[in-house]
């Protein structure tokens, strides 16, 4: 007898879990699949974990969650090939619980996330993929996975699977993804002694430092790199759209071992021992990239829904928002019994509208586009920056007001004024 | 939860050398060596132990005693003979028509009466199918300890006791057991880990009969038949000389071919790391290292292979290890005698080439 | 039949990372598995139960979240779990092991007579071989390791004949039951649940006996009491003193390099030399 659920939840990321963590305690008959040997085996993540998303489902995660580090200090570096420009903000307002921002190990996070699922009575179930979604005329009704016996039914699925939503796709809820509204990420937890780590990013006990850098290591492609401490590891790791990497035809891992042997980098790297490397997709189309969110007897969350901040690296924070906004829209509908309909599940767009994950989207959605035909962001203002910073601070008997002259006749030189003022004009639009 | 270390909570409180051994322990002295023979052959990791065996004897001042079981009509007379030459000062030799073959009842009785009669300190066994099937249960019936996989043995001046190391956690760590007040302290060995003593037939010793007291019928397990292997075409790496072998940074299956080729020039056996096998690209018997062969050969040439330490604890018997691998950082720099930096394809077209004209120069020069 | 399979829950040892400065093993995140050579066993026993029938039985000793790991073989068709787990076992070695998981064997024949056990050929964390011919010396079971096939079984007579891996061939014996066997690693290929044994492993509520109900009353049989070997050391492979004498050249150029390693070793190896010239 096939089985039949409430709800069902693919995927077990972020905003899988959310979602059915939320549904499980409000007693309704969760099924939640993931593919992965275990909830987090292929999750992906930097990773900043923003304590608020979480705070709102599990007010107590900080006393059992598995975390890294908290953030006191986030450091904003411009990379030119041999040198960088930085901006370091630490406060130790940052090193005051209740934390704001924490490091963490996604696999360990989502396992101890799946666990807190499977107490409020979800069942969870690994290493099954969901091949495909049971339809019946226009309605989902359940979900087909990769085993023998393997149709179960629910009233309602939320597609929590993550980026390139092959689900969605395969049921015509979205396009395929554009190859320029998809960053590749790739990252390395390099572990060594946390006496070192301490030392070497001036810490003491939990707290940690972020630096995020953007220059010359994206070789003109857009992108970022960044380098996050851990409690005994550090991640490093970069990313860029897709679309740049096959016209640079570079390799993501050649990207990062240029990055790491930099020489303001390979230092904080020095000894440790390179433990995992990954890969992953991150959507950043931002507001424009967006599919519809929900249909008859479906949603779509997290990943899946192209929800992140790229411009901020936020992602699981909106995953595990639209998670639970979706369990709430369910929720409401069951206690009302209403049927998840499409017209009913339109409260789920609402939520979203109406809190920071679309406003934030909505305010940065020009700026995947601008980046992309600007290249000079990522090559020539990083380069201008750095000989700029070199002159100023260099001791040769040259007096600054000079300096200063020849600095901002380079920058001319190299781009021309008119170029400098748009760009400046671009950026400002496009964050207001 | 087996031999696991971190089961000392305290490694200080589990230091060596505060066993006080109960008198009747006392008794057991000497040091055994388990015969093990199939097909009419002894298996040579029997010989390997005795060489071993003999250097822990002349620690204790106590005697080494090989073991043989078998039937009458095998040549285990021979096998007693030749564990003189390799070490033995005596041989305990237990023959009954159902020794013919292997099986794990009546050699466990037959060993485990020995011990009991005999009472020997120290009973080593090759880590082979034979000699693992019978330490498992020759310590079980026996109630002592047993450590396996052993690639040291030692003498703990304190107290006389085994310390034996053997790798642990897939090898990223070794860690040495000792046996409490138990007797006899039992190991078992992998073939090739110790080095092969020199054969001396001017050795000689004397030969303890005993008898086993057990008959067919009371005996379960039959064999009905033994399907030697086809030995023809398989690789044997363990006892090769010189050995050639490619690792992940071959890149290619293609690629292996370059490593055949100076195989070919050398005379040498092809070898691989464990990913080369697993993806196909050589059979598993040719896989060294600490889940495949241990090997002893007068030269290792390691061609793509960073030296990880389950390929490590494999081949660092070689006489001489050259190693190619255009990481200057690789682990294997850290072990082999002589390095090249640089691109294994490149490199080995011309090693072959030149070991070639050099080899056919000698070769002429006579 | 009734067959009982031991299987260990064990740290992937492919992830596992020694601590460069305190030599200790870092466990944190390493995942934890069923050991990869019990599912060998655990297969070869589904494939008996698919053909003569039966129930199977999955146990093993260890802490509770070993749990997962006997779920994990509810999902491959097992029909019962236990997990016997005590504070008291802490420390066992292989023989105070192999001693609890007869004991608590012999507590399921209680409830059903059991006619084989499987147990992995070895483990890959312990990696001693040695609790399966523990297990089987102490129920008094026939002992059938390194088994390659399982070429038939006659429930009628109770006799097995097997074929079983020597150093140089193939032994094909015959036994009676009850036995133990260990089975060979790549003997078969473990299975792919079904969408049904998925729901009933997480539904399933494993049994969890400490050592009163394994029926162990002996405390100077398990544990650390119970065990004669002890790890007196822990320690990583030292570093030799030499670096590889790295060939270079000024030229750079790879048959200078070739010929000089060739020349150095041919004079500072005449003996080695010797062998090349003579094969
Ligand atoms: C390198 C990198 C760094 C990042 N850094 C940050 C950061 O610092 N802070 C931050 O907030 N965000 C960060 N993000 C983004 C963040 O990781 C994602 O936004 C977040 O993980 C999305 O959660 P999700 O639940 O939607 O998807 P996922 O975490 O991708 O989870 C989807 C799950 O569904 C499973 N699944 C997929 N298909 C199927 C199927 N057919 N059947 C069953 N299961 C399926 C997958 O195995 C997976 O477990 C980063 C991303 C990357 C790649
Ligand atoms: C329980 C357990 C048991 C194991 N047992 C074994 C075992 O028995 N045997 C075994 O071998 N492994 C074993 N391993 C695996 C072992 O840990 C290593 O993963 C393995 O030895 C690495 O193989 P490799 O050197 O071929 O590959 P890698 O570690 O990937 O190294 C490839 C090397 O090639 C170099 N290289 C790349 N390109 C080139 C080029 N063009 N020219 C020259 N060099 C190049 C690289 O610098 C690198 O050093 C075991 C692991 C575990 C966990
Ligand atoms: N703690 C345990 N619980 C259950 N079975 C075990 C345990 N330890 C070992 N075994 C079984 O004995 C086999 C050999 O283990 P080992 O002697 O540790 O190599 C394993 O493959 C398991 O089948």
């Amino acid at each position: 007898m096939a089985e039949k659920f409430d709800v069902i939840v693919v995927g077990a990321g972020p905003s899988g879990n959310a979602a059915a963590y939320t549904l499980a305690k409000s007693g309704l008959k969760v099924l939640q699949l993931e593919r992965g040997e275990y909830p987090g085996s292929k999750n992906v993540q930097g990773a900043i974990l923003y304590a608020d998303a979480l705070e709102r489902i599990i007010p107590d995660f900080r006393d059992e969650a598995p975390l890294e580090r908290h953030i006191i200090e986030q450091r904003m570096w411009v990379l030119d090939d041999a040198s960088f420009i930085g901006a370091h903000y630490r406060s130790d307002d940052f090193n005051k619980p209740p934390y704001n921002r924490y490091t963490i190990i996604r696999a360990q996070f989502d396992k101890w996330f799946s666990e807190k699922v499977q107490q409020a009575g979800a069942l969870v179930i690994c290493e099954t993929t969901v091949t495909e979604l049971l339809m019946d005329d226009k309605k989902v009704v359940g979900v087909q996975t990769d085993r023998m016996g393997g149709s179960i039914y629910a009233d309602v699925v939320i597609l929590a699977d993550g980026v390139n939503s092959l689900l969605a796709k395969k049921a015509g809820f979205h396009a395929e993804i554009d190859p320029a509204n998809v960053a590749l990420a790739v990252k390395e937890i390099h572990f060594m002694p946390q006496e070192t780590i301490e030392a070497r990013f001036n810490l003491q006990g939990e707290a940690g430092v972020v630096i995020e850098m953007a220059g010359k290591i994206t070789r003109g492609m857009m992108g970022t790199g960044f380098l996050y401490t851990n409690k005994e590891s550090l991640t490093v790791g970069v990313g860029c759209m897709l679309s740049d990497f096959k016209t640079q035809k570079i390799t993501p891992y050649q990207l990062l071992e240029d990055m790491k042997a930099h020489p303001s980098i390979a230092p904080l790297l020095e000894g440790g021992e390179m433990k995992e490397y990954t890969a992953h997709l991150i959507p950043e189309g931002g507001y424009k990239a967006i599919p519809k969110l929900y249909g008859e007897g479906w949603m779509i969350a997290g990943d899946a829904a192209m929800l992140v901040n790229a411009m901020h690296r936020e992602g699981s924070n909106l995953a595990m928002t639209s998670g639970c906004f979706a369990a709430e829209t369910i929720i409401e509908l069951m206690n009302e019994q209403k049927p998840c309909s499409t017209k009913n599940l339109a409260r789920y767009q609402q939520k979203l509208n109406d809190s920071f994950v679309m406003k934030d989207l909505k305010k940065y959605q020009n700026m995947p586009g601008i980046f992309h035909a600007n290249s000079q962001f990522f090559t020539a203002y990083p380069e201008m920056l750095n000989q700029a910073a070199h002159r100023m601070l260099k001791v040769d008997g040259i007096d600054k007001k000079s300096k200063e002259k020849a600095i901002l006749a380079d920058f001319r030189q190299r781009r021309s004024l008119f170029g400098l003022m748009s760009d400046a004009f671009k950026l400002w639009r496009a964050f207001e | 939860m087996t031999q696991t270390p971190e089961r000392n909570a305290s490694p200080k409180k589990a230091g060596r050398g505060n066993f006080e051994l109960d008198e009747h322990l006392k008794a057991y002295q000497g040091i055994w060596v388990f015969i093990e023979h199939e097909q009419g052959e002894v298996h040579p990791v029997s010989w390997e132990l005795l060489g071993e065996g003999r250097k822990l004897a002349d620690k204790l001042g106590v005697s080494l005693s090989g073991v043989v079981m078998g039937a009458a009509g095998l040549p285990t007379r021979r096998f007693c003979e030749e564990s003189f030459f390799y070490g033995a000062d005596n041989c305990y030799l237990v023959e009954d028509p159902v020794l013919a073959n292997y099986r794990n009842e009546p050699f466990t009785r037959g060993m485990t009466d020995l011990v009991n009669r005999y009472k020997p300190e120290i009973l080593l066994l090759g880590a082979t199918t034979q000699g693992r099937d019978l330490a498992g249960s020759v310590a079980t019936t026996l109630e002592t300890g047993l450590t396996a996989d052993c690639t040291e043995l030692n003498i703990d001046p304190d107290n006389r006791g085994l310390a034996a190391t053997r790798p642990t956690f897939g090898g990223s760590l070794l860690c040495t057991i000792i046996t409490k007040n138990y007797r006899p302290q039992m190991a078992t060995v992998r073939p090739r880990v110790m080095s092969m003593p020199e054969r001396d037939t001017s050795r000689s010793g004397s030969i303890v009969e005993h008898s086993l007291g057990m008959i067919e019928t009371e005996i379960v397990t039959k064999v009905l038949s033994f399907i030697p292997d086809d030995t023809q075409d398989k690789p044997q790496l363990p006892f090769a000389d010189i050995i050639v072998s490619g690792g992940r940074g071959m890149k290619k299956p293609e690629n292996f071919q370059l490593i055949w080729s100076l195989a070919k020039v050398l005379g040498a056996e092809v070898g691989a790391t464990r990913p080369v096998v697993q993806a196909g690209w050589a059979e598993l018997d040719r896989q060294v290292g600490q889940s495949g062969k241990t090997v002893r050969p007068k030269l290792y040439i390691a061609a793509g292979i960073s030296g990880a330490i389950q390929h490590r604890v494999g081949m660092e018997g070689a006489d001489v290890i050259i190693a190619i691998n255009n990481d200057p950082n690789a682990p294997i720099f850290d072990f082999a005698h002589y390095g090249i930096v640089g691109n294994a394809m490149t490199i080995l077209p011309v090693l072959t080439e030149i070991f070639k004209q050099q080899l056919a120069v000698a070769r002429k020069a006579g | 039949m009734h067959i009982v399979v031991c299987i260990k829950q064990v740290p992937d040892s492919a992830q596992i990372r020694v601590h460069p400065v305190t030599n200790t093993i870092m466990r944190q995140g390493v995942p934890a598995i069923v050991n990869p050579y019990d599912l060998f066993s655990l297969e070869a026993a589904l494939r008996l139960k698919d053909v003569h029938g039966g129930r199977i039985t999955v146990i093993s000793m260890g802490p509770p979240q070993a749990e997962i790991a006997l779920k994990k073989c509810i999902a491959y068709g097992a029909d019962e779990a236990i997990l016997v787990t005590d504070r008291a076992f802490a420390g066992a070695d292989t023989l105070a092991t192999s001693f609890a998981l007869a004991q608590a064997i012999r507590q399921i024949e209680k409830d059903m007579k059991v006619d084989m056990v499987f147990a992995g050929k070895q483990t890959i964390d312990g990696d001693t071989a040695q609790v399966g011919p523990g297990i089987a010396k102490r129920l008094n079971l026939q002992l059938l390791t390194y088994v390659a096939q399982i070429d038939a079984i006659d429930l009628e007579k109770n006799t097995i004949q097997v074929r079983r891996r020597a150093e140089n061939g193939v032994q094909v014996l015959q036994t009676r039951l009850p036995c133990l066997i260990t089975m060979l690693e790549g003997s078969n290929d473990m299975r792919y649940a079904t969408m049904e044994n998925m729901f009933r492993a997480a539904r399933y509520a494993t049994k969890i006996w400490n050592k009163d109900a394994a029926g162990i009353e002996d405390v100077n049989k398990i544990g650390l009491k119970g065990s004669p070997t002890l790890v007196s050391k822990v320690f990583a492979p030292k570093p030799l003193a030499r670096r590889a004498d790295i060939i270079d050249t000024e030229s750079n150029d790879p048959r200078d390099i070739a010929l000089t390693l060739v020349n150095k070793l041919f004079t500072q190896h005449p003996k080695l030399h010797d062998s090349l010239r003579s094969h």
